[in-house]
Parts: structure tokens; sequence; C-alpha cells
């Protein structure tokens, strides 16, 4: 499978993120690396070096875009200021898909500035499959949207979450950013089956692929980005690459970054189960 | 619950202060007892409680904020102190929370929420106030837009004096009571050299850093925070420099700006025009002119 209608038919390999601890040795050393993924928000400004660095590396590399804080689940409307600011970065990376998280995190014009969890209501479903709709056909691009790690559960749910990622998605007809490492975080603190999860995804709608690592506690695991992958996360990717196929796979790591090097090696670690996905289809 | 009534619930807490040990209070934004407003919308799993869970959210949302604002105000929390500063964010964030999808706006409203309240300044609220205001227009300078640089050719034709030059949209003018530029730049030489610092070494230059503040006496500038390959710097400049850098951008002709900037000046007649070619020149140097608008240029050709 090289690519599919959410991801634009691209064949991207493995990417990291594209982080400020790296910009010299990126830009100094220009290393071998398949593409990166850019924090829209940090692009979405008027000049200066951001967006200086952001073009050099557009000048080297592929880049997609990935937000934090569209809120595609808050009951309110999107913020149009936010969504111009976002179709000019679209324009300048020429992202083949934009993604951002199945999560809501401001009302009434107040931001949380977090990925607060949904309620799995069917009512929310539909409200934020209508605003995924509204962003994608503003933007003109494909979008996918990203499970989150959560820490807490509703009363009001009516599914699982992984039921409604597919209610959204259908209702949508939008991409999935499969987070796997989210999938493990979220199992644990919520004593469900990861490979639950990652089998009733609709594997033809996953237009890439997050892997990160974690930090636990006594009572629950933190989604905090400043870790290696652990193994059972590795076995959830080793499943979702089988199912879904060779997909666009990114490495995040957002605190205490090690070098340039570690974090791609890290990364590079999915080859190995990449791999195996080219050979199935070869034989 | 519906989905707005569920998410207005959650955030009134998620955004409620904590209490001076970090935790969530006790004490829910309806005024019943924060266990069971949690528990009305969160289930409780085998480990944590409704509360536990929703505090968790609680905390991440005021250390992720309170980190930024340290990040951006490091001058300003020299001038209060830690504590002042962190209970000082706090109390700023309940009154305007963020508004905007970037933590880059964060602290957009400190002036003038510094400004209505004296409280927190106390007897360095001048210095307190200055120092915000150079820390605001370093972020706004750093991401700021930038026009094509003006080049000579845009004034060929334009009378002298008629001539509008504009400044490029990053550059900021402001005045101060203080000496803030050697203050910022200072704190933030120590932070640089603390990340290498031990614990007590780290302690005694934070006592040396109060007395300093403590001694830091008033002395106007006035300062152009502008970029250079995308950095930002602090450039200070006479009194008389500034006063045609503001009329110009204010909109003014050359000419005006000139005759205006010097109605108070002390300089030495005869030396003035030597001074003003001098400051051009270097101002030209530093990219601040960007191409006037067509219609602009036009406009002055006519006269």
């Amino acid at each position: 499978m090289p690519g599919n209608r959410f991801n634009g038919f691209t064949d991207y390999g493995i990417g990291i993120g594209l982080r400020s601890p790296h910009y010299d040795h990126i830009l100094s050393r220009k290393p071998l690396v398949d593409w990166f993924e850019i924090i829209s928000e940090n692009f979405m400004i008027d000049g200066g070096r951001p967006l200086q660095i952001l073009d050099q590396i557009l000048e080297q590399y592929k880049v997609v875009q990935h937000g934090v804080s569209m809120y595609f689940g808050s009951a309110e409307k999107p913020n149009r200021e936010h969504l111009r600011r976002l179709k000019e970065l679209v324009k300048r990376t020429k992202t083949p898909w934009v993604s951002d998280h199945l999560c809501w995190g401001s009302v009434d014009g107040r931001y949380t500035h977090d990925l607060l969890p949904m309620p799995y209501t069917f009512e929310a479903a539909e409200l934020t499959a209508q605003k995924v709709r509204e962003v994608r056909d503003f933007l003109e691009v494909p979008v996918a949207v990203e499970n989150v790690s959560s820490y807490a559960e509703f009363h009001v749910s009516e599914m699982s979450e992984w039921e409604f990622l597919n209610e959204v998605v259908e209702r949508a007809d939008c991409g999935i950013l499969l987070d796997v490492n989210n999938i493990y975080v979220s199992s644990q603190n919520h004593s469900f089956d990861p490979m639950t999860y990652v089998n009733s995804v609709p594997a033809e709608r996953v237009a890439q692929i997050h892997i990160a690592g974690h930090s636990k506690y006594r009572k629950y695991i933190l989604d905090t980005h400043d870790h290696p992958v652990i193994d059972p996360v590795w076995k959830l990717y080793e499943r979702a690459v089988q199912r879904a196929g060779h997909t666009a796979t990114l490495l995040e790591w957002d605190d205490s970054i090690p070098s340039f090097k570690e974090v791609h090696d890290e990364a590079l670690k999915a080859n190995k189960f990449l791999a195996s996905t080219l050979l199935a289809t070869a034989v | 619950m519906k989905l707005l009534k569920l998410q207005r619930t959650m955030s009134r807490a998620v955004m409620q202060p904590l209490t001076a040990d970090e935790r969530s209070q006790r004490t829910a934004p309806d005024g019943s007892a924060m266990r069971a407003y949690a528990s009305r919308f969160i289930k409780p799993n085998d480990r944590l409680t409704s509360v536990e869970r929703l505090e968790i959210y609680n905390r991440q949302y005021w250390f992720r904020l309170l980190s930024s604002m340290a990040e951006d105000f490091p001058g300003l929390r020299s001038v209060l102190g830690e504590k002042r500063f962190d209970a000082m964010c706090k109390a700023y964030l309940v009154d305007c929370p963020s508004t905007s999808f970037t933590l880059r706006n964060l602290g957009s409203k400190l002036e003038s929420w510094l400004r209505k309240h004296p409280n927190w300044g106390g007897e360095k609220q001048d210095l307190a106030l200055d120092i915000v205001r150079l820390e605001w227009a370093d972020i706004e300078v750093f991401d700021g837009a930038a026009e094509p640089p003006l080049q000579p050719r845009d004034l060929a034709g334009v009378p002298g004096e008629s001539v509008r030059l504009k400044l490029q949209p990053y550059v900021r003018l402001l005045s101060f009571r203080y000496p803030v530029d050697d203050l910022l730049l200072a704190v933030r030489k120590e932070d640089e050299d603390t990340d290498f610092a031990s614990n007590a070494f780290q302690e005694k230059r934070k006592r040396k850093r109060v007395q300093a503040v403590a001694k830091f006496k008033p002395a106007p500038i006035f300062l152009v925070v502008h970029r250079v390959d995308f950095s930002v710097y602090f450039r200070r400049v006479t009194a008389e420099e500034f006063a045609i850098l503001t009329a110009l951008r204010d909109g003014q002709s050359l000419g005006r700006a000139i005759e205006l900037s010097f109605t108070k000046s002390k300089l030495i007649e005869s030396e003035r025009a030597a001074l003003i070619q001098q400051w051009f020149q270097n101002w030209a140097t530093l990219g601040w002119f960007c191409r006037p608008h067509k219609n602009a240029a036009k406009k002055a050709a006519r006269g």
C-alpha cells in the first residue's frame, strides 16, 4: 500500500519531528532524513528566524504539518484567524496532508493549550466530524486526526475510544494519524487491550503513524515524548503496519531532546517492521 | 451531559489555580466540593478517583502555562523574585486566560494588566513595567513581519524633504525610565551560565541578582528593538534620533520629522546636518527602512 487518498498518495518513509536543538546539525550536516514533521503553530507567524529556518529546510527536505490546537472536538466554531494562518503555511510547505488531534482544548474562546479527552458520544462524533470537514474544505488538503493519550474517561461516553475514532473518520471521511504510543498509554490508564484498538482501526484510512516514548508513574502513565520507544509499543507498531502497509512513520521526541543522531537512530528502528511489509507485498 | 456543558464544566476546573503544594483545590469553581464536582462527569478507575484524574489535567495546565510565562519573561521574574513572579502569573492568567491558539501570545496583555494591578510591582512598579514592555517587544520583533528593504531607486524623483520613509514592521521604538536593556542582557547571561553551575553556586547567584536589582537606579533611555540576520538586538539612540524615528513611523515626511525632533534639542546647530547624515546611514545599514507602498511613493513625488 504505497499511499492513500488521506496522505495525498505519497510514499513517505521514516521521519522525525523538526525541533530547534537540531537546527544547526540539520542545516550544516544535511543528514539523510526521509521527511520532517513540523508543529504548525510554531510557524504560523509573520516572519523572523523560524520561517527562515523552515524555508531552508524546505529547500532540502519533505515537510508534513502537524497541529496541536485545532481542537476538532471543541464545541465551538474553528478560529478563523487560526485557519487563515494555517492555510498560508500549507501553501508555503506544500504539505501533502495536515494532521491534528481528536480532542478538545478550548471553550468560549479560552484555550487550555492541552489535548483534553473527548466524551465518546454520537453527538460529539457528529460535531467533530463536521469540524474536520470544514477545516479540510478550507485548507484544500487531506486531514488526518490523531488519537490522543488520556487520563480520564467520562460517564456520558456511549462507546469505546476506537469506536468513537471510527465514527468520526467515517462521518468526516478523513484519515487517521495512528499514534501507537498514545494507544498504549491510554490502554494502561483505562485498562483495555491495546491490540484490540489497533485491530479495530480502519487500516485503509491510516495516513501516518506516530511512535514515541512516555513516562511511567505509580498510578498512571504520562505521554511525555522524552524516552525511547518501548517494546510493547513496537509490537503495536508492527501490527499497525501489518494491517495498514508501508505507512509514513514519525518519531516524536519533544522533551529532554538528545542528539539528532540518537533521535534519528531511534526512529530508524521502525525500518525493521516496515521492511517486512514490503516483503509481504512482494510475495 | 451535552458536549458544550461538559467542556465548560471541565475547563473551569482545569483552569482553577492550584494550591500552594500544587494540588487541585478542595472547593470546585461552583462552590461545591471538588470530589463531588469531578465525580459528576469523570469516571474513577481501580487506581484513581475522579478528582485525581481531573487533577492530572489541572496540574498540567498550570505547569505548562507558568513555564511558558517564565520562559518569556525572565527579566520580570528577576525583578519580582521567583515566588512573587509565580504568584503574579497565576493572578494574571486567572484574569487573562489565553484567547489565542498559540502560547506565543500568552503575555500579550501583561503590561496593561500589570498597570492596573500595581500591587504586584510595589516599589519596583516602574521597573517592572519597563522590563515587561521590553520583553514583549523582544517577542514581537523576533517573529514580526519584514518587508522588502528600501533601495535607492525607490526614492528616485521624490523631493528630499517630502519623502516619507517607512520603518520595517518589526522595528519597535521604546523609551524607558530604567536601563532595562542592560538588566535583561545580564539576566540572560546568568541564565545561560546557570545551566552549568552547581546548586550552591546558583543560590549565591540568585542572592547577588536580588541585590543587583534592588540597587538598579533609574536612568532614562531610548531604545530601538530590531533584528539583524534574524537575531534580535537592542540599540540605544539619542532623544533626537528617537524623535525622528517616531515621527517617521507615524507617517511624517522626512523634513517634518527632522524639524520636530530638534524643537527641544540642545545639540549645536552647526553639527546637526552631519549627525543626521550619520544616523540615516546607520539606520539604512541596519535595514530599518522598507520600501514605501506604491501609492505613497507617487503621492510624495507629486508633493
